[in-house]
């Protein structure tokens, strides 16, 4: 009954999605506000509905109902109850009910809080996702139904795979379709600023919130995603450059080009079609992703020819959506008046560089990901495109960005003075000089690249602070002033602040993880000592455990510094009964933003075990920095303008002037 | 993250073989700069079972081939460049994690330089002409008028901070 009124419920969200896709576009061309505020309506109901049916699934799993296919294939009654919740998303059915649902949340969103929107823009941002969330839910409907029933059911389920058998399962698809589909927004949005052919200062201001929302979202769920995959996989490896991965970092990049070149729009009214065009490309590169990861197009070419229905559907969606709107882009964008004009040497200037550099990095990422496919689909030669080419291409592009991004904040709108922001900045390239000079030093005879890289890293975390020294007036101005200043500075310049110094702060993580880690990998006895970076691990002893639905094995290690006993580490390895398969269980130490890193392998025939010891210095910097990030995003969010929400109808001349 | 997102993603996919791991105890050279040559190469080399995996991260079984057939190229005093040629008659460019550049990978190689002198160059010249179209337009001084309304705006508020 309740897999029926699950999928029933998705039914009727589908019939309110087609109400919502037409009604509210007439309403807006015959100028109706009842036929355009049905949007509303549909939204909320909408959204009321999908959520009942995401509940049943969610109850389907828990009270493990194995008449249902997708319970019986990626559950059991064994499985602790937060894997089982967990488990509903973690397959191909569940995690497209999941999409649907946060749709449905940001539409939801949108009609609750958007009151002082225009009544015909919103009508039509919500027309826009409601198309999107039609064509979603005929693809779940039409080729993967989470609610189909099994003739003669079974007794007890399959097991979720036991990779996906942890609490990053709970956090990292939930936040990144939370990133991904936040992007619906503002992809709603820039298609009815096309329909209506009107943007203006103020419509950057409704979509820069939810942008940076999603964008906050995708940042924490791929660094989630990233240091999930660093303990849970055994080798200690945090980016891989997989398509999989790739799908998730180019909207991240492009995404957060729009942001930047949203703050344009929204302070200085320019870049208005640029920012369209960003809007609809981060949003279908979203689409794209989704594309890649759920049509197994990656596995193999002739994995998806082979059972095409889902990846020709989803394709068919792309293709509908992103031509559809790019199309309209190009009839419509020319309507869009230009805005203000600035000086290359600008605050505006740095933004634009900033977007030149990151939408390259981002092609890069696409043409890496998709040229093997097509030289294969065109050609039959197949090729590989991984790591190595992406590190050779990306590092090029990041390093004049880097050395960009402290100028940026430091120029004056409209006509800057390049000269002025570096003697501002010398301060910075002192501190990023002596950097150098001491990694150097320390280091002598090491690599030359990773002193220069955090020299990098430091000016750009030094270049943020001086911002906030100049907008202050830090050593200028006497301290009492200076920290009042800085309680007035709004919280977008804190964010700012926050944002960029996380960059520097992830680049010195990712410069130390992968220059001076330091491994060992031997086979050890119990009372053996392995030394890694000064530390000495003693194997103590190994025994066995039962957990609630595998055995594990778990070796006992005592970390040592200088002779005294720091610690004790249990690295384990994991049997899964039911699906036969395994997991390496890491053990992690931290001292302080470095970490010592265990794995087990086999064990051999004479009783020793395999064993991989890290110590990876300041690895944990990569994950502080987008944290950092996001909070920095957090704050901008939470500033005056945007908690105030945009100038309402009746005030709307006087406060499109005061959007400064 | 690749096997996580793997396994959240595509379901239908992938083996999930024991989460062992790639270089194994038995397979370590005795010379370490032997042993740094060799897992330098492997990171550049493609196990060809697996989904955009290097061998050195892998732990299928082929990769653990691949892993000792460069480490018997090493021993046999194979420079890099022929134990890459090597595998690359062996096994086709598909082992090559960083394709070579050739005609058939021309635009793959070129396109990011491409698109950022293109986007520079595009920029450069569109601003110029804005810039220049926009300053012939704009009055290039303030009337007498304008100037006396200005300064009394100067003087009445004190220098906001701009954001």
């Amino acid at each position: 009954m309740i897999a029926e009124t699950g999928h029933y419920a998705l039914v009727l969200a589908l019939a309110l999605a087609l109400i919502q896709s037409t009604i509210p576009v007439l309403g807006a061309r015959w100028r109706d506000p009842a036929l355009m505020n049905i949007a509303r309506s549909t939204a909320l109901a909408q959204l009321v509905f999908v959520a009942a049916s995401f509940a049943a699934l969610v109850t389907l799993h828990v009270t493990s109902d194995f008449s249902v296919v997708n319970v019986f294939e990626n559950s059991h009654s064994l499985k602790p109850l937060i894997y089982k919740i967990t488990g509903v998303w973690g397959n191909h059915e569940g995690s497209m009910l999941l999409w649907v649902s946060i749709l449905a949340l940001f539409g939801g969103l949108v009609a609750a809080f958007g009151n002082n929107l225009p009544l015909s823009l919103r009508a039509h941002v919500l027309a826009v996702q409601a198309w999107i969330a039609s064509a979603f839910y005929l693809f779940i409907l039409i080729t993967s139904n989470p609610f189909l029933r099994i003739a003669n059911p079974p007794i007890e389920g399959r097991d979720l795979n036991p990779v996906l058998q942890d609490i990053g399962l709970a956090v990292h698809p939930p936040m990144l379709y939370l990133g991904y589909v936040g992007f619906s927004i503002s992809f709603s949005f820039a298609v009815a600023a096309l329909i209506e052919g009107r943007i203006d200062a103020a419509w950057a201001r409704w979509v820069r919130p939810w942008t940076l929302v999603a964008w906050i979202f995708l940042t924490l769920g791929i660094a989630m995603g990233s240091y999930w995959a660093y303990y849970e996989l055994g080798w200690g490896g945090w980016w891989f450059w997989d398509p999989v991965e790739n799908a998730s970092l180019m909207p991240w990049l492009a995404g957060t080009a729009l942001l930047h070149s949203a703050v344009v729009m929204e302070k200085r009214n320019a870049l208005k079609v640029w920012t369209i065009l960003l809007a609809i490309l981060t949003f279908s590169l979203s689409l794209l992703g989704t594309f890649l990861v759920r049509s197994g197009v990656l596995t193999s070419v002739h994995a998806f020819a082979t059972d095409p229905t889902r990846g020709v559907f989803i394709l068919l969606i792309l293709c509908i959506f992103i031509g559809g709107s790019l199309t309209l882009y190009a009839w419509r964008a020319s309507a869009l008046k230009q805005g203000g004009l600035f000086a290359p040497i600008s605050r505006e200037g740095a933004l634009v560089l900033n977007n030149l550099f990151l939408t390259t990095a981002c092609a890069t990422v696409f043409i890496g990901t998709l040229y093997p496919l097509a030289l294969e689909v065109l050609t039959g030669d197949k090729i590989s495109v991984g790591a190595p080419f992406f590190n050779l291409t990306f590092a090029p592009l990041f390093i004049p960005l880097l050395i960009a991004v402290p100028f940026g904040p430091l120029l004056a709108w409209k006509r800057g003075d390049l000269l002025g922001a570096a003697q501002r900045l010398i301060a910075a390239g002192v501190a990023a000089l002596i950097g150098i000079a001491a990694v150097w030093a320390w280091t002598l005879g090491g690599s030359t690249f990773a002193p220069l890289a955090i020299g990098l890293a430091i000016f750009v975390i030094a270049g943020a602070l001086t911002d906030l020294a100049e907008r202050t007036g830090l050593f200028r101005l006497p301290l009492a002033i200076a920290l009042r200043r800085a309680r007035g500075l709004p919280r977008s310049s804190w964010g700012t602040v926050f944002a960029h110094a996380g960059v520097g702060v992830a680049l010195i993580g990712i410069v130390c993880e992968t220059t001076w880690n330091t491994e060992y990998i031997g086979a050890m006895r119990p009372n053996d000592v392995a030394t890694v970076a000064g530390y000495q691990l003693k194997l103590d002893g190994v025994m066995q455990r039962q957990g609630p639905n595998y055995r594990e094995m778990v070796a006992q290690f005592s970390v040592l510094l200088h002779g005294q006993l720091l610690d004790t580490m249990t690295p384990s390895k994991r049997n899964f009964t039911t699906r036969g398969s395994s997991t390496t269980e890491a053990a992690l130490l931290n001292r302080g933003a470095s970490q010592l890193y265990i794995s087990l392998g086999d064990t051999a025939a004479d009783g020793s075990i395999a064993v991989r010891i890290y110590h990876k210095p300041m690895v944990l910097l990569i994950w502080l920095g987008p944290v950092l990030m996001a909070f920095g995003g957090m704050l901008s969010l939470s500033d005056r303008r945007l908690r105030i929400g945009a100038p309402k109808l009746a005030k709307a001349a006087r406060g499109l002037q005061a959007a400064e | 993250m690749k096997k996580v997102f793997v396994c959240v993603f595509a379901i239908a996919a992938m083996a999930v073989s024991s989460a062992g791991y790639a270089v194994q105890p038995d397979e370590i050279m005795v010379d370490p700069a032997m042993e740094l040559r060799a897992r330098d190469l492997s990171r550049e080399l493609r196990c060809m079972v697996c989904q955009n995996q290097s061998i050195d991260d892998s732990e299928a079984p082929l990769a653990r081939d691949l892993r000792l057939l460069v480490r018997e190229r090493i021993a046999a005093g194979d420079s890099d460049a022929q134990v890459i040629d090597f595998l690359v008659a062996r096994y086709g460019e598909f082992v090559l994690l960083k394709p070579r550049f050739k005609s058939h990978t021309l635009l793959l190689w070129l396109l990011p330089p491409l698109a950022l002198a293109g986007g520079g160059f595009a920029l450069w010249t569109y601003s110029r002409r804005r810039w220049d179209r926009g300053s012939d337009a704009a009055p290039a001084v303030l009337t007498e008028d304008e100037k006396a309304r200005l300064a009394a705006l100067i003087s009445t508020e004190a220098p906001a901070e701009k954001s």
